[in-house]
């Protein structure tokens, strides 16, 4: 079994294709919903969630023990993290298929990457 | 002087064989270890034991067997020395202490040796894979040719080639991407992107001499698909749209210099292709589940088929390009309909379809020498010329060159007899 970080993205302050009205609003939820309770049941699903854009990010350095903190996200680009899933699937081809659902249900791309480690540090590393 | 040479026959058995049977060790190593990078190591190691032994003592009866119990035991020792592969070794548990000497373990060429094949090969063309990295994985692990013979079939460094598959490999390992066959509902998407592999190897290999082997390991991948699934049409199509390109090679340069469709001797044709070809179109037709590769099988099956270009079915040849073009819509096969369609109605025609989808093909070669050829006929010399000229500017081999710039000489060579009476 392995794990997967399934993540949309903000493209300049807003989700590509998000709904305007609040008809679509209801609609969407409705088929996000459904996409939950589907990976609830099967036992994909393990966290997940919608962030709020960078603008209400901060970076903390360490700065050899004197921290400094960054108002804003660590990275300067368009593009940021919307929300994500982190899901269980056998291989590849399972989570690809999550990805697909997850595309039709929010009406955006899905990145799909697998998680190299998961859990306390602790219980894996020894494994690396 | 004959020990040379026998010694010299045996080396070049020796490396045919190794071709032949490395894509099925590695699969069925990569089976037994999971592990795509250990599986190459241990079935290179048992190339150069075999390449001392076989050479001495003659190639065995079944060689893949032989390469893959070696490869296998070869692997399983290093895994005991390493911490890492302690585990692994536990992990395979019985299989592995049950050690056989090479050769005696029954590795039948149509037991689960090809079905581990089929297995890599769909993992090698994963779509979750680009394009550049499947053709190159392929190439390497069914193919069995060396970084440095890949990176020379795609013109590229031996180094970029080496890091292209080691990070596809890495992909295939931390993504982790299934080894298997998949199941039904994604086998038709699947099998394409498989397809599509093969042909765009097939096509790397075209008209470029120095890549003509990388035709003839498109065609032996081909063939195995077609064994390894023989209730897919479109595997035997491709099969036989690249036997029936095929056919045509011996015919299509004369003197590194490209000879159309039209002008070709058709006696140099391959007529065992052909027939191969034939036969395969003929049970596609049988069976009535077209698709992309049947159909332009199809169509090179009609080329084929005339003994002359004036006796080609060119309303054969158009019906099935709007059958094509109708389950794939593309610019070029547009391009070669509005080419058939010439054949029939005449330049005008055939222009007036090729300024249609001339925009959507601006960088193709062809499209401007299909122009070109077809404003000749029209009498348009300059536009012809300058068609031509931007057809010499995009081409990609020696041959499309050459052929090109005669037609451009000619153009010119009329275009002084005309001014000049």
């Amino acid at each position: 079994m392995s794990q997967y970080l399934l993540s949309t993205y903000f493209v300049e302050g807003a989700v590509e294709g998000t709904p305007s009205t609040p008809e679509e609003m209801q609609t969407f939820m409705g088929r996000v919903i459904a996409l939950e309770a589907e990976m609830d049941e099967s036992d994909a699903f393990v966290f997940g969630g919608a962030l709020h854009g960078p603008d209400a990010a901060t970076v903390v350095s360490s700065n050899d023990g004197d921290p400094v903190m960054t108002d804003g996200p660590f990275v300067e680009s368009k593009e940021h993290i919307g929300g994500f899933y982190i899901i269980n699937a056998d291989d590849l081809d399972a989570a690809l298929a999550w990805a697909r659902k997850t595309a039709e249900a929010t009406n955006h791309p899905i990145e799909v990457r697998p998680f190299r480690a998961t859990g306390r540090v602790e219980d894996w590393h020894g494994e690396a | 002087m004959t020990r040379t040479v026998a010694a010299h026959q045996a080396a070049t058995d020796v490396e045919r064989v190794f071709r032949e049977v490395y894509g099925q060790a590695v699969a069925t190593l990569v089976r037994v270890f999971g592990d795509i990078t250990l599986a190459e190591d241990a079935v290179q190691d048992a190339f150069v034991v075999a390449s001392d032994r076989w050479r001495s003592d003659g190639i065995p009866p079944n060689p893949a067997g032989w390469i893959i119990t070696t490869a296998r035991n070869r692997a399983i020792d290093d895994l005991r020395r390493s911490a890492r592969g302690r585990e692994l070794h536990e992990l395979l548990g019985a299989e592995a202490s049950t050690l056989r000497n090479p050769g005696d373990h029954d590795w039948g060429e149509d037991g689960p040796v090809s079905d581990d094949q089929l297995r890599l090969i769909f993992t090698c063309c994963h779509p979750a894979l680009r394009t550049e990295h499947q053709v190159a994985l392929t190439l390497r692990l069914l193919g069995g040719l060396s970084v440095d013979e890949v990176a020379r079939s795609f013109l590229v460094s031996e180094s970029a080639m080496a890091k292209r598959l080691v990070r596809a490999k890495y992909k295939i390992r931390a993504a982790n991407i299934p080894y298997r066959v998949p199941a039904d509902a994604d086998l038709p998407d699947r099998l394409r992107s498989v397809l599509s592999v093969v042909y765009l190897i097939y096509n790397t290999g075209a008209d470029d001499p120095e890549r003509a082997s990388l035709r003839s390991e498109a065609i032996r991948l081909g063939r195995a698909l077609v064994e390894l699934m023989p209730d897919e049409p479109e595997a035997a199509g491709l099969l036989a749209l690249m036997v029936l390109s095929e056919s045509r090679v011996p015919a299509r340069t004369a003197e590194g210099t490209l000879v159309l469709l039209g002008d070709q001797d058709r006696a140099q044709w391959d007529r065992t292709m052909i027939d191969e070809g034939h036969a395969i179109v003929r049970a596609c037709l049988r069976r009535d589940r077209p698709g992309p590769f049947q159909l332009q099988a199809a169509i090179q099956a009609v080329h084929c088929n005339a003994d002359s270009f004036e006796a080609t079915d060119w309303p054969q040849i158009v019906a099935l390009y709007d059958h094509l073009f109708s389950v794939m819509p593309t610019p070029v096969v547009a391009l070669n309909r509005a080419i058939a369609i010439g054949e029939i109605e005449g330049p005008g025609a055939a222009l007036t379809a090729l300024d249609a989808i001339g925009p959507d093909l601006d960088d193709y070669h062809l499209m401007h020498a299909a122009r070109g050829a077809t404003l000749r006929r029209l009498g348009q010399r300059d536009t012809a010329k300058a068609a031509y000229e931007r057809a010499a500017h995009l081409a990609a081999t020696e041959a499309d060159r050459r052929f090109l710039a005669v037609q451009i000489e000619e153009l010119a060579e009329e275009e002084a007899f005309f001014r000049h009476r």
